[in-house]
């Protein structure tokens, strides 16, 4: 019987991830096309934020990615540890940067959504600090991998790093919004939740968060393959030394 | 574990540096925010307890790449992994010994150099007291960062920027309660939460500090 777990050959990896490849980044192409064009010009105008209120488009969909990407990367390192599987790995090495890319977007997105309609590029708020912080986490766990010349080492390393990451990150949410108790108002957020949204602003969005987890499959498919071959290639050189 | 523990602080002592350079840096980051912000009092008074956090944070981060390093490099700590003390007892060994020799000293600093910053009197118990609940846990997570980061050439900076996301719920609850203590508000919550903190971290990180250690030291 076929287990999943086949797929933690890197050969057979890479033989069906290129085979998914092109349909998942066409199908995220389309989302993402599909998504944004509707958002940007076939939603009326918010009463209140006029035009600005398009950003939620790029915003939602990237700050939403740049939390799963972090829970991603905890199941895979996760995985490596129990299991010892390479691919699960280079895959959580792979999505990192991708996370952090993510966390920028959702960051900028909001600084420049921020301006017109808070006065301000940035306030201490939690969900603001906490997005820095992961940011920040995101950093680290790169600088991690690649600071470490050994691959298993910096493998179990950046896995361990990930775990306790994961709890402290959980606990600065927390703390970040404990420690802004009272002091911001919530009404203006609330639009992020997506119960508070009307359904002309609600499908289009859901359309640009698939385009999103897509794009993100999609990358991380093809940057842990790119990882696998790098590696591949760097035993290659290392025989080549040798002999 | 008490020969080790009197091992490190002996070094520590004698080879100078560690003792007391967290305290001389404590000291100047006290000493120079006044000039940056003007010497208005009442600012200073307003802003005291989270400079005084803040400087108790760089100074403990000043000394953190000492713990595993210098024993790294001749070899030692090779030796002390094989000694019949678990990792995880080696690691909170060298944890408390790092609290002792810049933990604790900062905590006994700070009511002096709060005076510089005109910290009101009500606000000197609870910033000592939050300072020596929270102090603790920053030594924990240091030496989880210190153990991360052993096997690497100048890790000075990479440890930095792993150590200080981690220490943002501590410096979040523990400001918080020196501050409301500075205002006279209640500050049970902030400091069970902290307590928290402490107790979790010094429960739960040696495991994985000894874990990352073992990783390092294969």
């Amino acid at each position: 019987m076929a287990s999943l777990w086949e797929y933690a050959n890197p050969k057979k990896f890479i033989a069906t991830s290129d085979r998914v490849l092109p349909y998942l980044g066409g199908l995220a192409l389309v989302c993402l096309v599909v998504g944004l064009v509707w958002g940007f010009w076939f939603t009326p105008e918010d009463f209140r934020q006029g035009h600005s209120v398009k950003i939620i488009y790029l915003h939602v969909p990237s700050a939403f990615m740049a939390i799963n990407a972090w829970i991603m990367m905890l199941v895979a390192s996760l995985i490596w540890i129990v299991r010892r599987h390479h691919v699960s790995a280079l895959a959580a090495r792979a999505a990192a940067p991708v996370g952090a890319v993510m966390t920028v977007i959702a960051l900028a997105t909001g600084a420049i959504w921020g301006q017109p309609i808070w006065g301000t590029w940035w306030v201490w708020d939690p969900r603001l600090t906490s997005f820095l912080i992961l940011f920040l986490f995101y950093l680290g766990y790169i600088a991690l991998w690649a600071a470490i010349e050994d691959d298993d080492t910096a493998a179990d390393l950046t896995a361990v790093l990930c775990l306790v990451g994961s709890v402290f990150a959980l606990l600065s949410r927390y703390a970040v919004i404990f420690w802004n108790q009272g002091l911001h108002q919530g009404a203006t957020l609330s639009l992020d939740k997506e119960e508070n949204i009307a359904d002309v602003f609600y499908f289009p969005l859901l359309v640009c968060i698939a385009g999103f987890v897509l794009l993100f499959v999609a990358l991380v498919l093809l940057r842990t393959q790119t990882e696998i071959r790098a590696r591949r290639m760097r035993a290659l050189q290392a025989r080549e030394r040798l002999g | 574990m008490i020969a080790l523990l009197t091992r490190d602080l002996r070094l520590a002592l004698r080879t100078g540096g560690g003792f007391g350079l967290g305290l001389a840096f404590f000291l100047i980051v006290v000493v120079m925010v006044p000039f940056a912000v003007g010497p208005r009092a009442d600012l200073l008074s307003s802003i005291a307890s989270g400079v005084l956090w803040i400087g108790a944070l760089l100074a403990c981060l000043l000394s953190l790449d000492r713990i595993f390093a210098l024993d790294w490099e001749d070899g030692s700590l090779d030796l002390l992994a094989t000694a019949p003390l678990p990792l995880e007892g080696l690691v909170s060994v060298k944890a408390f010994a790092h609290w002792l020799t810049t933990g604790l000293p900062l905590v006994a600093a700070a009511p002096v150099l709060a005076v510089m910053l005109n910290l009101p009197p009500q606000g000197f118990f609870p910033l000592i007291l939050s300072l020596l609940l929270g102090t603790p846990a920053l030594s924990v997570i240091g030496t989880f960062g210190a153990a991360l980061t052993v096997g690497i050439k100048r890790g000075g900076l990479l440890l930095s920027l792993l150590v200080l996301p981690l220490y943002v719920p501590t410096l979040i609850f523990g400001a918080e309660a020196a501050r409301r203590g500075a205002e006279g508000l209640s500050i049970t919550t902030p400091l069970a939460f902290l307590a928290g903190i402490t107790c979790g971290t010094i429960a739960l990180l040696p495991f994985a500090s000894a874990a990352v250690l073992r990783i390092n030291l294969r």
